[in-house]
């Protein structure tokens, strides 16, 4: 039967990582994931998973770790968050290029320096380009979740690509909410047992993995790993469905959540814990006869561009706020992304960014509001106020752009 | 331990053709290792000579399964392969019995991955990691590692009108790995097939982590006609710049002590990397390093019981 508990985010991803009860996990502690580890670590000792509990030294280790388990064959997991995943970086490239489906929460902080241990994404951010697959969670019941399908989605024989489910650091992770955490047996028999192809333990099939790629191969390995990223969009949506069907949640299992956006003039874009307080601010201005609407992405990579133009390119005008700055570049990398995916449509609506919450500075409904009062004001002015804008900066602070 | 005609009727698990330069004793390390057992194995190498010259996509000389991940984690990675077999033998998901070998070059051992080994060794894998040490980076033309013996003329030490090549002391890595307190740690050269052979096959007896760090004599990186690996790797132990000894579940032992200890000069005068040591200006080089393989000795020799 399902169960109603109070658990703090990283708590209820620990709950899914018992479930999921994968052959190895290895462990290393940051901020604000230990949690994480430790409520697992305390399922192991309770004899509740059987899972090869791997203690490294540092997360460089915990990912060449688990390339190794999964390369071996088995169902291979670690956690990490900010400076850890930078660390990792390395290696993340080699997991998704060697095409093994891990599946990693990341608890996202911002990276040093100067250090800081609370909530941003600069750190998954940073990682982007690495093959993996990103998913976002709004809350506990949302990495929950994810956290189960993303297991389904990165093994599924088309994909086979590592997947990330990332939850804001201390907002998600340390938050306690209330969370449903599914039956058992559903939920092991829904993330079903793992039975990879190639393995290094293959006794009568021994394999070689890791050769050295010249530019003879090198080019067509590499482009060769967007099969499994591009094939990971529609394994992502069955795997919502079936999971939705399964257990019969309410959450988002598309590519992204699109509130009140039927009729919407205005929008916000937002990814992981804004989402709430966006749809507060949302149902403000529809109280007011502003017809506002709220885009809560959950898959950010692979980025759902035709989808997500689709639904901004009607519109008067849409701004996009990002927790973590592309320096040089063009605002934040949600922005990028979407100001990318419109080129090409006719009509195309005003798009304002706002870069918030670094180093876990709040993001409150008035932040959020005064970016869509703004928004408004450049749709009948013309011009944006800034091109880049900033919420809850220091108001003697005079940012250079 | 098996005899020299057991070991050449094991299979060959690494096969020729590989583009190792001739001379090197890293194919002839592995090739001994990867005969001392009858059971399945995982091999994994770091980035370097061993592995960039075995596996150039589309081929591999390896006949059992080999991973590579990347230069610093060797020893992370064939731990996580060691986990993954542990665990999924428990859940009866393989069958058949596998043992675990790491080669890393004193690059990616005794520098970058020291602490990918470190963790992996204290961790407690049932694998053996085993350092071919060319002493300096040989891959990428012989740059100074913190195994490169003083004075040695590398391309990041290079002699010159204010230089006399490597400055300082080797890093003690057999020691330091010793204090790791794992069943089973060793030092070996490839000339003493019988002394390395049994290594190798105690390695992957003990239960737990093991380490064996292997002296390979490299042609091109410390200048010398590929014929004489051997005979530098013999130089190397009977000078006691290479001492030949294992610490087998805490107890030092010295397998192999020279009737007349040879002054080093005998070993460094063989390559070419040294030849310039032997100019008048240098001549306090040698005493340096003399002392410091009198010094290592000494203490093997306390260590080991023998004094």
């Amino acid at each position: 039967m399902p169960e109603r508990m109070a658990l703090t985010g990283n708590e209820a991803v620990a709950h899914a990582m018992r479930q999921i009860n994968p052959d190895t996990m290895a462990a290393y502690p940051i901020t604000p994931q230990t949690a994480m580890m430790q409520k697992f670590a305390d399922f192991a000792a309770d004899g509740l998973i059987d899972t090869d509990i791997v203690l490294v030294e540092s997360e460089h280790s915990a990912m060449s770790a688990t390339v190794g388990a999964a390369a071996a064959g088995a169902r291979s997991m670690t956690a990490t968050a900010a400076c850890g995943l930078a660390l990792m970086w390395e290696i993340l490239y080699i997991a998704s290029s060697y095409r093994l489906p891990i599946v990693m929460p990341v608890v996202n902080r911002a990276l040093s320096g100067p250090i800081n241990i609370q909530g941003d994404h600069s750190d998954t951010m940073g990682t982007r380009d690495a093959g993996w697959i990103h998913l976002f969670s709004e809350n506990a019941q949302e990495a929950y979740e994810n956290t189960l399908q993303a297991i389904r989605i990165a093994e599924h024989p088309d994909v086979l690509t590592p997947a990330m489910v990332t939850l804001d650091g201390f907002i998600i992770s340390h938050g306690v909410e209330t969370v449903t955490i599914y039956d058992d047996a559903k939920a092991k028999k829904f993330v079903g047992e793992y039975n990879p192809r190639y393995t290094l333990l293959d006794a009568n099939h021994p394999m070689t993995l890791g050769a050295l790629d010249f530019s003879d191969f090198y080019f067509e390995h590499k482009v060769s790993q967007l099969d499994g990223m591009m094939a990971s969009p529609q394994v992502v949506l069955d795997v919502g469905k079936e999971f939705k069907e399964t257990f019969g949640g309410e959450e988002c299992y598309e590519f992204f959540e699109a509130y009140k956006m039927d009729d919407a003039e205005y929008a916000v874009v937002v990814l992981g814990s804004t989402a709430g307080a966006a749809r507060m601010v949302v149902d403000d201005l529809r109280g007011r006869g502003v017809k506002a609407g709220m885009i809560k992405i959950r898959m950010f990579r692979p980025f759902p561009y035709q989808e997500i133009a689709k639904l901004i390119s009607p519109l008067k005008g849409c701004t996009i706020l990002d927790r973590s700055i592309a320096y040089g570049g063009d605002g934040g990398p949600v922005h990028i992304e979407i100001r990318s995916a419109l080129y090409g449509y006719n009509s195309v609506p005003m798009l304002t960014n706002y870069i918030y919450g670094l180093g876990g500075k709040p993001i409150e409904p008035e932040h959020i509001m005064s970016a869509m009062n703004e928004l408004q004001e450049a749709v009948k002015t013309g011009t944006p106020k800034r091109r880049i804008g900033f919420l809850n900066l220091k108001e003697d602070y005079v940012p250079a752009v | 331990m098996a005899k020299l005609k057991d070991l050449a009727l094991r299979p060959e698990r690494l096969s020729g053709g590989h583009r190792l330069c001739p001379g090197c004793a890293a194919p002839m390390i592995a090739r001994l290792a990867l005969r001392s057992t009858d059971a399945h194995l995982v091999v994994g190498a770091s980035t370097g000579c061993l592995e960039v010259s075995t596996t150039i996509y589309p081929y591999s000389a390896w006949k059992c399964s080999f991973i590579h991940n990347a230069f610093e984690n060797v020893a992370a990675t064939i731990s996580g392969v060691e986990a993954a077999y542990r665990v999924l033998k428990k859940r009866g998901k393989i069958k058949e019995d596998f043992k675990f070998i790491a080669f890393g070059g004193d690059g990616g051992t005794y520098d970058i991955g020291l602490q990918s080994l470190s963790g992996a060794m204290e961790r407690g894998h049932n694998m053996v990691y085993i350092c071919y040490d060319n002493e300096a980076y040989q891959n990428t033309g012989n740059q100074r590692s913190s195994s490169t013996p003083m004075g040695s003329n590398t391309s990041t030490t290079p002699v010159g009108t204010e230089s006399y090549g490597r400055v300082g002391k080797r890093k003690d890595l057999t020691a330091i790995m010793a204090a790791h307190h794992i069943p089973y740690v060793a030092q070996a050269a490839p000339h003493h097939w019988k002394d390395i052979s049994r290594k190798f096959e105690r390695a992957l007896e003990v239960d737990g982590p093991a380490f064996i760090n292997v002296l390979s004599p490299c042609v091109p990186g410390w200048k010398y006609d590929a014929k004489d690996t051997f005979n530098i790797s013999r130089l190397a132990a009977q000078t006691c710049f290479w001492p030949l000894y294992e610490v087998d579940n805490g107890v030092w032992k010295l397998n192999f002590k020279p009737k007349e200890k040879l002054p080093v000069e005998e070993f460094l005068k063989t390559q070419g990397r040294f030849r310039h040591l032997f100019r008048p200006e240098n001549k306090h080089v040698i005493e340096l390093l003399q002392e410091e393989v009198d010094e290592q000795w000494e203490r093997l020799l306390s260590l080991s019981g023998k004094k």
